[in-house]
């Protein structure tokens, strides 16, 4: 077990072979190409399964193929792509056959540019695909947690035989860091404990053919489908939350976070606390299920919450939605591919924390718009 | 009446893998003729136990309803990518797609070329009947000019709506494709030629030669508006005319394998 300096986006690749990865099937998209291209050779000298497809499309119906034979599968896209794999997604879900999606987050919409951003939440979380489905989603933050939640999202994948995302930007799969990388295994059907699952299409031998669908012409065949996914989806609620809490005890301010936003969040908290002021950072690591109950918690406590995102405020409407009339929520973002500076979410906590809230009747989008406005006109052109 | 049963012998049953229901075919339909030559060709190689099938969107969607052997079934178009997907974890097992020509033409045409191209080692089962007959016979990329669907109310029209798109002749140019053949269900002689491409079809694949495709040319009575009779008339005198029956690529290794016809 060494440390060592990882890329975000080869550390993910590597700790998925090293956990039994079958097969890997991907199309190139800037900025986690370096994903697909390290499973292009790595894949190869294990003797596993690597394609790279012709599209999306074709990838993510690869991995539905190659997910139908019970083997572990994964596959790994930005933005773009993630739109055009929606229509397997939404099958793969339907079929509940487990696999792993790797979203690298860009700016968007259409086709933005290349450089991080958190505005692909609503499309991974609240569900891109048609129909009536669940995904469990994991936010890593540092390269250590992108390793330990590529673990972990193999694992609930095949317990729950559901879809399962680690969701990163295009910053945490660029950004080199130190990490310990798992045991090397190897591929999962090739372990000496490995039995096929009881509904895996690999011929019928032995017993009565299986079946792999998605279609459910009984409407009330479908209400019961819908209905087996979304008690399986309270069980997982209860039981597969994650986050992290940083200096929370006495925090009158908490600013909620994930990912890089989470990260570079962290920082103006810690400066904040330096000039004496309490704030704490809240940074849910499953985006889907949301840790809910411990946001909850803080809601006595709080003065007001400050979101973070790279976005327009996607998880924000959430976080309303979680504490909604009982505490001020504000948000402070930076889209398009501009990460936010620490000292720029410092004078946030700092304005936050000298204002009077019942003067304060402006929606709290809105006054962000303006004072973002008013610094995109202090900044030199081209940031 | 006695008959002395040492001169019977079985000359023609039904395939044992062919499930026992009534299938959702229109009348006149060659669908259930094609399921029941691929049944047959999986019992006489004695692959039910190890061969996978990968059903399409489009009337055979429900293909695995007849054929009672593992089945995974594909979004619109893909089947040929999800075939990949099984086949690259189990090469040693049959794989197969059963693809109409709405499914395989047009939406899934990008899926077809590029396994093709790939040389990937599965066997398509094509059926073209040059229309959308579950949707309720919409024009299709293989409808041939001038004919009246539901979406070509006067015919189809080239000057806006293209040309056919012949399928088994572009995928021949492709170095991956190792049998590529067109044959049709119209009648008798033609259903016996359809069998004998469908098992050298899936002997390719057993003897890992690389991709194999058997187009078959199918009626649709119900969509093409005329009677089961008259359907098999009209493939002739519309479908072979555009689609010709035969043999667009066959590899020499292929052409050694000698099947029984």
């Amino acid at each position: 077990m060494t440390r060592e300096l990882l890329k975000g986006n080869l550390a993910i690749a590597e700790t998925a072979i090293r956990v039994g990865l079958d097969a890997y099937f991907g199309y190139p998209i800037t900025p986690q190409t370096e994903l697909l291209e390290w499973m292009s050779r790595r894949m190869v000298e294990e003797e596993r399964v690597f394609l790279q497809a012709e599209s999306e499309l074709a990838a993510i119906n690869m991995v539905y193929g190659a997910a139908c034979t019970g083997a572990r599968v994964m596959t790994s896209s930005s933005g773009p792509g993630i739109s055009l794999m929606m229509e397997g997604i939404s099958y793969i879900a339907a079929t509940e056959v487990p696999f792993v999606l790797v979203d690298v987050m860009r700016a968007g919409p259409g086709l933005g540019n290349i450089d991080a951003a958190q505005s692909d939440y609503n499309q991974i979380i609240h569900g891109g695909g048609h129909g009536d489905y669940h995904q469990i989603v994991l936010a890593p933050s540092t390269i250590q947690e992108s390793i330990d939640y590529t673990v972990l999202a193999f694992d609930l994948a095949e317990k729950y035989r559901m879809v399962t995302v680690v969701l990163i930007d295009g910053i945490i799969g660029q950004m080199m860091e130190p990490g310990i990388l798992p045991e090397m295994k190897p591929a999962r059907t090739k372990q000496p404990d490995w039995i096929p699952p009881k509904w895996a299409v690999r011929g019928k031998e032995g017993h009565d053919r299986h079946l792999l669908t998605s279609i459910h012409m009984s409407p009330t065949l479908e209400e019961g489908l819908n209905l087996r996914l979304l008690k399986q989806w309270r069980e997982i609620r209860l039981k597969e939350t994650r986050y992290k809490e940083y200096y929370l005890d006495d925090a009158e301010i908490v600013v909620v976070g994930f990912g890089t936003a989470g990260r570079v969040a962290l920082s103006a908290v810690r400066t904040a606390r330096s000039y004496g002021i309490k704030v704490g950072l809240f940074r849910p690591i499953s985006l889907r299920p949301f840790p809910e109950e411990a946001l909850e918690k803080l809601v006595d406590q709080t003065k007001a919450f400050l979101v973070v995102e790279m976005n327009t405020g996607q998880m924000y409407k959430d976080i309303k939605k979680i504490v909604s009339n009982q505490s001020r929520v504000e948000f402070y973002g930076r889209v398009g591919g501009v990460i936010p500076f620490p000292d720029e979410i410092l004078s946030e906590i700092r304005r936050i924390s000298s204002m009077s809230y019942q003067s304060e009747n402006i929606d709290p989008i809105d006054a962000w718009i303006q004072r973002l406005e008013d610094i995109r006109k202090t900044e030199a052109v081209g940031r | 009446m006695d008959i002395p049963n040492t001169n019977l012998q079985v000359v023609y049953q039904r395939p044992d893998v062919l499930t026992k229901v009534v299938s959702h075919y229109c009348p006149g339909c060659t669908h259930g003729i094609a399921h029941r030559l691929i049944a047959e060709v999986l019992n006489e190689l004695n692959i039910v136990n190890n061969t996978i099938g990968v059903a399409s969107v489009g009337c055979s969607i429900f293909s695995y309803n007849y054929i009672d052997i593992d089945f995974t079934e594909a979004p619109h178009g893909r089947a040929p990518a999800m075939a990949t997907g099984v086949k690259r974890m189990l090469p040693d097992k049959i794989v197969f797609t059963y693809q109409g020509d709405g499914d395989l033409a047009s939406i899934g045409m990008g899926e077809i070329i590029h396994a093709a191209g790939r040389g990937e080692n599965i066997t398509v089962f094509f059926i073209n009947n040059a229309n959308y007959g579950m949707t309720g016979g919409q024009m299709a990329p293989t409808s041939v000019p001038g004919q009246k669907t539901t979406s070509s109310p006067f015919g189809r029209d080239v000057k806006t709506a293209g040309y056919p798109i012949q399928v088994s002749e572009l995928l021949s140019h492709l170095e991956g494709t190792s049998y590529i053949v067109r044959r049709s269900l119209h009648d008798s002689a033609n259903i016996r030629k359809a069998k004998k491409a469908i098992r050298t079809a899936i002997e390719v694949q057993m003897r890992c030669l690389g991709f194999s495709m058997v187009e078959l040319l199918s009626t649709c009575p119900t969509n093409w508006g005329v009677n089961p009779c008259e359907a098999q008339d009209w493939l002739v005198e519309n479908l072979i005319p555009v689609y010709p029956i035969g043999d667009y690529k066959v590899i020499p290794e292929v052409a050694e394998i000698r099947v029984k016809g």
